[in-house]
């Protein structure tokens, strides 16, 4: 990848990260139905777009992570964040995360975990293989709230992350896009921010300046 | 009607029939949206006479598969929780607490 390419990427040479909230797409997966009328309704009213599904399987399909490689038909709009049940039959909360941890295309969609029970080694078990935050049901408004700020935070902060490395790197002219070290995302995950369209026309200017 | 409606849902409330999940999903409710109470009610009746009827069969059936009723009244009580419906709820609890000691009495 050359560093022009890169750039495309990135944020206004202001480093400001003026970007309008993008509504963000959210993945709800409970095997409940009540449940997922509720947790549709708590992130619609937060201004997020949502589909639900009803099973871990039904999930991965959504994704195409389902054994049909590159199947991402069905997926028309990017998924920013993954809200979960634990216990569902099948695959279960935690066994979604692990599938989606693992693969390299959707490592970096932020997971949350939803249970009724308050199981401490379960909460642990999750954190560590990488979900974000762990909801206790039933879920409320300040929770989904709460989460909605924290994935947008973490979003802003990746792009001026990336941006400000790179700044530096074209400061000290170096050619090898290697990924920034303050950076654990992938370049690839930063295609996936909503504004990024947006983003790639102001850079563009910017390369052009240079 | 309205007065007679508030009392009523009021008594719900001090008979510890509902508890404040039931508002939470209230607030959720707006112009916009106008039914959205009344349409996971009614989600939360129809899954619930699903359960109740599934229990029955099992019970029905005289070998006791506890693990089976315990996994109908994990989602009884995972539904309930999430309408608010605190009673309901509090009876899946013994429920689940009877089938774990393998009470089949209870």
């Amino acid at each position: 990848m050359a560093v022009g390419e890169v750039m495309r990427m990135e944020i206004p040479a202001s480093g400001d990260l003026s970007v309008t909230s993008p509504e963000l797409h959210v993945l709800a997966v409970d095997d409940s139905i009540v449940d997922r009328k509720v947790i549709e309704r708590l992130l619609r009213i937060s201004a997020c777009k949502v589909t639900t599904v009803e099973s871990g399987t039904r999930a991965l399909q959504y994704l195409g992570l389902d054994g049909d490689k590159g199947a991402s038909g069905l997926n028309d709009l990017k998924v920013n964040l993954i809200v979960t049940d634990y216990s569902m039959p099948g695959l279960t909360g935690y066994d979604l995360l692990k599938k989606i941890k693992e693969s390299s295309a959707f490592r970096e969609i932020p997971v949350v975990i939803m249970s009724s029970e308050n199981i401490l080694p379960r909460i642990e078990q999750c954190l560590k293989e990488g979900a974000e935050d762990f909801l206790l049901k039933p879920v409320k408004l300040a929770d989904v709230k709460r989460i909605k700020e924290l994935i947008m935070r973490n979003e802003a902060e990746d792009c001026k992350t990336i941006s400000h490395s790179n700044k530096r790197k074209l400061a000290e002219g170096i050619d090898t896009p290697s990924p920034s070290s303050s950076s654990s995302h992938d370049y690839s995950s930063v295609k996936d921010f909503p504004s990024s369209k947006r983003m790639k026309s102001e850079s563009e200017n910017l390369s052009s300046l240079l | 009607m309205q007065r007679q409606v508030a009392l009523i849902k009021q008594s719900l409330f001090d008979q510890g029939y509902l508890d404040e999940q039931f508002v939470e999903l209230e607030e959720l409710q707006d112009d916009a949206n106008p039914n959205f109470v009344e349409e996971v009610s009614t989600l939360y009746f129809k899954d619930s006479a699903r359960l109740i009827n599934s229990i029955d069969q099992a019970l029905k059936r005289g070998s006791f598969d506890f693990n089976r009723l315990d996994s109908y009244m994990h989602q009884f009580k995972g539904s309930s929780t999430s309408i608010g419906a605190s009673k309901v709820k509090t009876e899946c609890t013994m429920f689940r607490e009877y089938c774990r000691v393998g009470n089949a009495e209870g």
